[in-house]
């Protein structure tokens, strides 16, 4: 499973286990799964998709500004604005 | 002597000015709480984001094509202080603290020969500053109509440093503000904050080559001001549970002073009542032996 971490300024707005996340980056979106290289990149505003199981439906979580950053411990999703 | 009324009347309204600082001790108690659970909260995004910046910007300092907000103006002649204070009083000697702080580093500057220009966050430090320095109140961020200084009001701040920053209006900017230790302690702190100090989080180097999208520069860039909000928030916030603090701590010793004084004016008041009717007492002795 995928550790997924997404923040905002004011509070830590998911920390669990999913199986895939996908990311809306600047030069285009990325699906990131367990054990995925260490990257990082810019995202541009959108919703990011957040699959609990494979095959299962995504939960869409829109956010303004920010990064992801992907590294042993898993998606960290830095948002400077979150929906909802 | 006062009559029994006066001191009756003195009594009443010490009463009643206890009420009020015990209430706004209750109130900043739990404004406390809450301020408390807001620093909290923002905790995990600004050590994230140090990480980050720590091992980007470990990478690109020193290049000379680095960006303006890491690099610096390349001199440090113009100094821009950013005072952050509350709206309110009734919180001891907390404003005043920051002030005091603020203005000891500007004399220092100035002696150093350089320029100050301040830029004032909130409402209380005003008067004080404009006396030390009539003309050197630059800019003054309004916080009256919002309740809670918040993540719009640091990232509105930040622009304007940078707008400020990149129209050259200054070099070095430091941040005054309270960092908060405890409901009773609260440290007047000083930070630069432009050009951005690299965080000193230890890189964990994992050794494994991370890919960056688009760039390291272009990511770096974005994140500056970024950083920048994250720690005015930060800032806001330690300044924001320090006020409680210092109110609670305040308020308390208030309320105590009050209670004192409330029982010294009491037995100044049952002893000239009990005065009063040994008097009349004596009379009336005195008058039925007459007869």
């Amino acid at each position: 499973m995928l550790h997924f971490e997404l923040v905002t300024p004011a509070k830590l707005v998911r920390s669990e286990s999913v199986h895939m996340v996908v990311v809306p980056g600047t030069e285009g979106e990325f699906g990131v799964l367990e054990g995925h290289a260490p990257f990082m990149s810019t995202i541009r505003d959108g919703a990011v998709q957040v699959y609990r199981t494979a095959g299962g439906a995504p939960e869409l979580i829109e956010v303004r500004g920010g990064f992801a950053e992907v590294g042993d411990n898993g998606l960290t999703v830095l948002a400077e604005h979150v929906e909802g | 002597m006062a009559s029994l009324k006066e001191l009756k009347g003195r009594i009443n309204s010490v009463k009643s000015t206890q009420k009020i600082t015990k209430a706004k001790q209750m109130v900043a108690a739990a404004k406390l709480r809450k301020a408390q659970a807001a620093a909290e909260a923002a905790r995990p995004y600004a050590d994230r984001l140090a990480t980050v910046m720590a091992s980007l910007a470990g990478r690109i300092a020193g290049q000379d094509n680095a960006p303006m907000l890491l690099r610096g103006t390349g001199n440090a002649q113009r100094h821009l202080l950013v005072v952050a204070n509350s709206d309110k009083g009734l919180a001891g000697a907390f404003n005043s603290n920051i002030v005091r702080a603020a203005l000891t580093k500007a004399r220092e500057l100035e002696k150093a020969g350089k320029t100050v220009e301040f830029y004032l966050v909130g409402r209380k430090g005003r008067p004080v500053i404009r006396r030390a320095y009539p003309n050197a109140i630059g800019q003054m961020f309004d916080t009256t109509d919002v309740r809670e200084p918040g993540y719009a009001e640091a990232e509105r701040i930040a622009n304007e440093l940078i707008d400020m920053y990149a129209a050259g209006r200054f070099d070095v900017a430091h941040l005054f503000f309270s960092r908060f230790k405890s409901a009773l302690t609260q440290v007047p702190t000083t930070q630069q904050i432009i050009p951005v100090p690299a965080p000193e989080t230890p890189v964990a180097e994992s050794g494994a080559v991370v890919d960056y999208e688009p760039g390291e520069e272009e990511i770096l860039e974005e994140l500056l001001p970024r950083y920048l909000k994250t720690q005015i928030f930060g800032a806001l916030l330690e300044n924001q549970a320090s006020e409680q603090g210092a109110s609670m701590t305040a308020m308390d010793n208030a309320t105590r002073n009050a209670g004192d004084l409330i029982n010294k004016l009491t037995i100044q008041y049952n002893r000239s009542r009990q005065a009063a009717i040994t008097t009349e007492l004596i009379e009336i002795i005195a008058g039925a032996e007459a007869l």
